[in-house]
């Protein structure tokens, strides 16, 4: 969680997306979290210009929206790729091999997990079940479901989107 | 010839397995042939078997096709279609007699379950709501509104219902506390955030028959008293979202929801959550908290939900699979319920089928069948030939069950007293090839990521069980381990805060109840049989096996690798850093670990 506190920021910063976001749920009671979905789904991630508008627009310390940003695992407080590969490594898919899978993407965009490769193209994360058991091991590449997976059949996907592999 | 139907699954496993694109080559090819018209070709929720998808059905006369590609709809139209000779190669094939047949019912994987909660998944349009209504959809609602709401309570009550999403709290039971409990504002609750790995029944269910989750909402609303409720997803199953949505908008539209429903005055309004990923928010004090819009922790209880839940106010908060058997009970009655089922646990339940066997997809069978007849009758046995060690039910919360407990019916106290658990339904099947210490330990590394710090039992013991687990694992274990683990484990389940914590112990209890010799071997004789963890197993070469293609000695990144050409190898595991590389290299199974 260290890595989080520090939050990335930009300079000039466009508030224009926060704002229309912000205006939209104002009075809804509750909205912390589909405020910060909504930013999130504009800005991609989750910049701290916009954490502290949401603060001081909803009238709420900013620690509170803070602590709700850190707290759940879908926000993400630092830039992400373009393409989101998620790794499930939930427990059908760890018995039929899944860090294997994750090993040998790792080893493909070397990555760790969580990270995003230097040219911004794709992030990788893993999950712990995207519901999708039987066809396990699996992984998601934004929203599209990959499942039998093979060590061998990994590259090949990845390429479709853009990665280039000798 | 008459107007046909052809049901293609369209949940989420059959739809990465290729069914939309499956389904575009059907249309367009009886495009092609100008017979568009005579065709309803359908998209359903989950039928299951996820493991044969993508699956296809055609109706009237039921023919159930499996791994239907693009390239083969042009012969299951001229033949099939046009011609009525079936298309044998796409027909189910059993993986033991090899037989092919076209009837599903036929098959073992359907031939012993029971659907009744799952009774439209797989055979209506769960995004048209005629079709619901058309296979008696909302008729319980009706048959509700013109019932005392006591009579409603007293009915969910005696059918024996119980939660289906982990503990088992008697549904009538917690209506009636949230019924009692004076309040001019109360709520309603759906628990679909499924966050135990491995499972997907109410995935499924929400995606293939979303309107009996919603009816059964708006039952709980008008029995209890309550005029709002949501539903809490996790944002993982963005399929099951849009379905729900679109339900919501034509139940509202056909007046089963919104205000004055079907005339009689009362007003119910269901409202979406979308979950943020966090384990601890399916705890339902947690997901009360993150539906406020808080950081999804949980709190002590009591007060229960049903005294004060949401915002303050009374909340009946129940899992999606409970839900959907409220219509059920309504419209067959409670005593039709009851009769499926053992003494103390009746209905159904879905299990989710997963890990090393034959047949994963989502089997719904009576309360009281023996695991044997899930696992083997059901699930077809175990992949490649394989032994069967072990099942995990439960989840990170549950614990596994040895082969010695095969006969065991299930039910909730029976799974308890084996020191398991009900939980959410998932079935992780084991082999031989697991390491059932390694299997633990990666529970722990679950749970101690969820674990969300509020408590100290949890968050601290959570860590120092697992650092004893890494240690077993990486053959650092000392003989003082085994108490250790025993000692924390259960002072953990004593002292947590809430369901998390108290059950995170479970996975290491149990696989030390039935498992023990394996901590033992991985202690005492630095051994892991399964040949799992890393540093207790070597590389070898199978002098029998191996062809000497030289295959592997490329591969290693050590040059640990010794032969001539065309003659056995050797591994000289001085110098291996046991990567694996060449074991996924070697095309004759040569590699083998020890
Ligand atoms: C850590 C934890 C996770 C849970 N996750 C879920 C879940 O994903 N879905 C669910 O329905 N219940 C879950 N529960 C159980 C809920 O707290 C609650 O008991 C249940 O939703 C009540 O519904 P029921 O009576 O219909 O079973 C979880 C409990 C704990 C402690
Ligand atoms: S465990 Fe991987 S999809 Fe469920």
């Amino acid at each position: 969680m260290k890595e989080a506190l520090k939050c990335y920021t930009e300079d000039p910063f466009d508030y224009g997306p926060v704002d229309s976001v912000l205006a939209k749920y104002k009075d809804q009671k509750g909205a912390t979290i589909p405020i910060l979905q909504a930013v999130q789904d504009e800005y991609g991630y989750l910049p701290y210009q916009a954490l502290e508008r949401i603060a001081k627009v909803l009238k709420v310390p900013f620690s509170r929206i803070f602590g709700v940003a850190t707290f759940f695992a879908q926000f993400h407080l630092q830039p992400r790729g373009e393409n989101i590969i998620r790794v499930c490594l939930g427990t059908a898919c760890h018995v039929r091999g899944g860090a294997k899978i994750v090993e040998k993407l790792q080893e493909i965009l070397q990555l760790d997990v969580g990270g995003t490769t230097a040219d911004r193209k794709f992030t990788l994360e893993s999950v712990a079940c995207i519901g999708a058991c039987g066809l396990a091991p699996v992984m998601m590449i934004n929203n599209d479901t990959f499942g039998r997976l093979t060590t061998q059949k990994l590259a090949g996907i990845i390429e479709n989107y853009g990665k280039e592999t000798e | 010839m008459s107007h046909r139907r052809i049901l293609f699954c369209a949940g989420t496993g059959c739809i990465s397995s290729g069914a939309l694109k499956t389904r575009d080559a059907l249309v367009s090819e009886l495009e092609k042939r100008g017979i568009r018209d005579q065709y309803e070709v359908v998209l359903s929720g989950c039928h299951g078997f996820c493991e044969q998808g993508p699956l296809l059905i055609v109706h009237p006369e039921d023919t159930f096709y499996c791994g239907v590609q693009p390239e083969d709809m042009a012969e299951l139209i001229d033949e099939y279609l046009l011609n009525g000779r079936v298309v044998e190669r796409l027909l189910y094939k059993d993986p033991v007699t090899g037989e092919r047949t076209s009837d599903h019912m036929k098959i073992g994987f359907y031939a012993k379950q029971k659907r009744l909660v799952l009774h439209n998944c797989g055979v209506i349009d769960p995004e048209n709501i005629n079709e619901y209504i058309g296979t008696k959809g909302y008729e319980a609602l009706k048959a509700a509104l013109k019932m005392e709401r006591t009579a409603i309570i007293d009915e969910v009550k005696r059918s024996g219902l119980r939660g289906r999403g982990g503990a088992g709290f008697p549904t009538g039971m917690k209506w009636e506390f949230t019924f009692k409990t004076p309040g001019d504002k109360k709520y309603i609750v759906c628990n679909a955030d499924e966050g135990d790995p491995g499972a997907f029944m109410d995935r499924s269910v929400l995606e293939g028959d979303p309107h009996a989750v919603l009816e059964g909402m708006i039952i709980a609303g008008y029995a209890i008293g309550a005029d709002e409720g949501y539903v809490y997803v996790r944002a993982e199953y963005p399929l099951a979202v849009k379905r729900l949505r679109i339900a919501i908008t034509q139940a509202e539209e056909f007046g089963f929801l919104g205000s004055n429903i079907m005339g009689t005055g009362f007003n119910f309004k269901i409202n979406i959550k979308e979950g943020a990923g966090a384990f601890v928010c399916g705890e339902e004090t947690a997901l009360l908290a993150s539906i406020e819009g808080e950081r999804g922790m949980p709190r002590p209880r009591p007060p229960f939900p049903a005294i004060s839940g949401l915002w303050g106010k009374p909340t009946c908060l129940n899992n999606v699979e409970t839900f959907a058997n409220i219509p059920l009970i309504i419209r067959e009655g409670a005593d039709s319920f009851a009769s499926v089922g053992t003494e103390r646990s009746k209905g159904t339940k879905i299990f989710a089928l997963t890990g090393k066997i034959n047949n994963t997809g989502l089997a719904e069978v009576p309360m009281g069948m023996t695991m044997r007849e899930i696992i083997f009758d059901i699930g077809g046995g175990i992949r490649d030939g394989k032994q069967f060690k072990a099942v995990q039910i439960g989840g990170p919360s549950g614990g596994c069950l040895p082969a010695e407990l095969l006969d065991l019916p299930i039910d909730y106290d029976s799974l308890t007293q084996a020191g398991a658990m009900m939980g959410s339904g998932g079935l992780v099947v084991m082999d031989e090839n697991t390491c059932m210490v390694d299997l633990a330990r990666y529970f722990l590394t679950f749970t101690q990521n969820e674990s969300c710090g509020k408590c100290t039992p949890c968050r601290e013991g959570t860590k120092r069980m697992l650092e004893a687990l890494e240690r077993i694992t990486e053959g650092k274990g000392e003989s003082g381990d085994i108490p250790m683990l025993e000692e924390l484990a259960n002072s953990i389940k004593d002292s947590s805060l809430c369901g998390l914590g108290q059950t995170a112990p479970n996975p290491i209890l149990s696989t030390l109840r039935y498992f023990r010799h394996e901590y033992e071997e991985h202690i005492l004789e630095g051994k892991c049989s399964a040949g799992v963890c890393r540093n207790l197993v070597t590389y070898h070469i199978d002098a029998e096996k191996c062809t000497g293609c030289r295959a592997c000695t490329r591969v290693c990144p050590v040059e640990a690798i010794t032969g001539d050409k065309k003659q056995p190898h050797e591994i000289n595991i001085q110098v291996c850093i046991k990567c694996g590389a060449c074991m996924e290299k070697c095309k004759f199974d040569a590699v083998i670990l020890k």
